[in-house]
């Protein structure tokens, strides 16, 4: 099943996809452009911990000229850098690079700590999307990447659809695909990830417990352009959805 | 606001912002891998499964030996308001109602290249002050005295005047590009010479005014 969290009427609801549109718990049924779509997450008790790779594809490691990591290169985001499907990004006007990344983005259905790499698919609730975008003139060599580049409002879309882990055989083996403005600009598929998902829980879990709605964002493939004012960059994993997003002037 | 309190929401941390601490690392500012002092403050997230309620054991991880005590002053940002906006710094410094005392427990690590994820986020790694108090200006949090104790000992003394920043201009500078929201917590850096301590230590940070904190240290099992 397929689960998204929107704004409908004035009020925050939960939704699941139904032949091309949007099943209420009521029964109504809506059109997916009849919504605002938020990041397709339930509340969370405390603080959500969304990790994030760097590095994680040994050709984007190549194109920013760096050696393949040899453990996991994670940051971490705040919540307040996550907005939904088909919302807006903001670049300011001083910058000359910014641009997206794809993301194959895991969510922890269980309390995970210490997990072993072979038990790790139990502990996943389900899958989406990230474009985990990165503002390059802001990078600083001082924790890298700063969260100057990587924990800006409305940096890093999620959605449209949390996909149950139940429907997604094998999430190592996910076609990615970027377009910007209509026309491909990234091609990959998670199966070149470093580190694979049940070593990313491995590694996390065993010196931090991860709990229900936390995230992990994978990392993205080779093939990153610059996004301008205006640009529809859709972001798209086979199976799990296409989240798409425009660029806007920063006020 | 019970002795159980921790944050509702993210906590960011502040690398450098005191000088001593500044001037300790300025030898190597200009030398890879950095090769420039940074411009924006340097932050980091301590994540929910690091908080320590006051007065909690704090688990020291089988393959930490010891591990550094930062005491930082957390400004906690208000309750039930419209979240501020990007560029609109003096919204997100009308908008801090509280702060607290917090222990960034930290495994000493000599290079800043890369976030310290595994440094700084184990379980239990950040202790938080009992009860978060008013604010009613500002500037209090730029003149305290902050004492450590270990097992009793004063170890360490130091005075939130040496910070880079003061607490007005870190928020402002920080909001240009973190959208601090209702129950987030910004903690604005620590002193350089961080206390070292062990399993089996009691840790205690107290500043004029505040309520102290106290953890104690456990091996793992």
């Amino acid at each position: 099943m397929k689960h998204a969290r929107i704004h409908y009427r004035g009020q925050v609801l939960s939704a699941t996809e139904s032949d091309g549109a949007l099943l209420l718990a009521t029964g109504e049924r809506v059109a997916c452009n009849a919504v605002t779509w938020l990041p397709p997450l339930q509340e969370v008790p405390r603080p959500r911990t969304i990790l994030a790779l760097g590095l994680n594809y040994a050709d984007h490691a190549k194109e920013l000229a760096f050696k393949a990591p040899e453990e996991p290169l994670a940051f971490l985001k705040g919540q307040s850098s996550l907005i939904g499907h088909r919302a807006s990004t903001s670049r300011p006007a001083d910058v000359h690079y910014m641009h997206y990344e794809c993301e194959l983005v895991v969510v922890i259905g269980r309390t995970a700590k210490s997990v072993k790499k072979t038990d790790a698919y139990d502990f996943i609730a389900g899958y989406s999307v990230a474009n985990d975008y990165a503002i390059r003139d802001y990078l600083e060599n001082w924790y890298r990447p700063n969260l100057k580049v990587k924990g800006r409002p409305t940096c890093t879309p999620l959605g449209p659809w949390l996909v149950d882990a139940a429907d997604v055989p094998d999430p190592m083996q996910l076609a990615l695909q970027t377009t910007v403005n209509g026309k491909v600009t990234q091609s990959g598929n998670t199966r070149d990830m470093i580190f694979d998902v049940p070593t990313l829980i491995e590694y996390f879990s065993s010196f931090m417990t991860l709990q229900p709605g936390d995230l992990i964002l994978t990392g993205t493939p080779d093939g990153i352009v610059d996004c301008k004012v205006g640009d529809v960059i859709l972001t798209s994993i086979e199976g799990i959805g296409d989240l798409e997003n425009t660029i806007i002037a920063q006020d | 606001m019970t002795s159980g309190w921790t944050p509702t929401g993210t906590v960011y941390g502040t690398l450098m912002n005191y000088a001593c601490e500044h001037r300790a690392l300025a030898a190597q500012m200009h030398a890879p891998p950095y090769k420039a002092p940074p411009q924006a403050p340097v932050l980091y997230i301590k994540t929910a499964n690091t908080f320590s309620p006051h007065d909690s054991p704090i688990v020291l991880p089988a393959w930490v030996h010891s591990v550094q005590v930062r005491p930082c002053v957390g400004l906690i940002f208000k309750q039930n308001m419209a979240e501020t906006v990007i560029n609109n710094a003096q919204a997100a410094i009308n908008n801090i109602a509280y702060f607290a005392l917090f222990n960034d427990l930290t495994v000493p690590h000599d290079s800043f290249y890369r976030p310290p994820i595994k440094s700084k986020c184990a379980d239990g790694f950040l202790g938080i002050g009992a009860a978060p108090q008013a604010l009613a200006a500002l500037g209090i949090v730029d003149a305290l005295d902050i004492t450590v104790r270990i097992n009793g000992t004063v170890v360490r003394t130091f005075n939130t005047a040496d910070m880079v920043r003061k607490s007005a201009t870190l928020v402002h500078d920080v909001a240009q590009f973190i959208d601090l929201q209702a129950g987030d917590v910004l903690l604005c850096g620590s002193a350089f010479d961080s206390a070292l301590a062990k399993a089996g230590d009691t840790l205690e940070i107290s500043a004029t005014g505040c309520a102290a904190l106290r953890h104690v240290l456990v091996a793992a099992a």
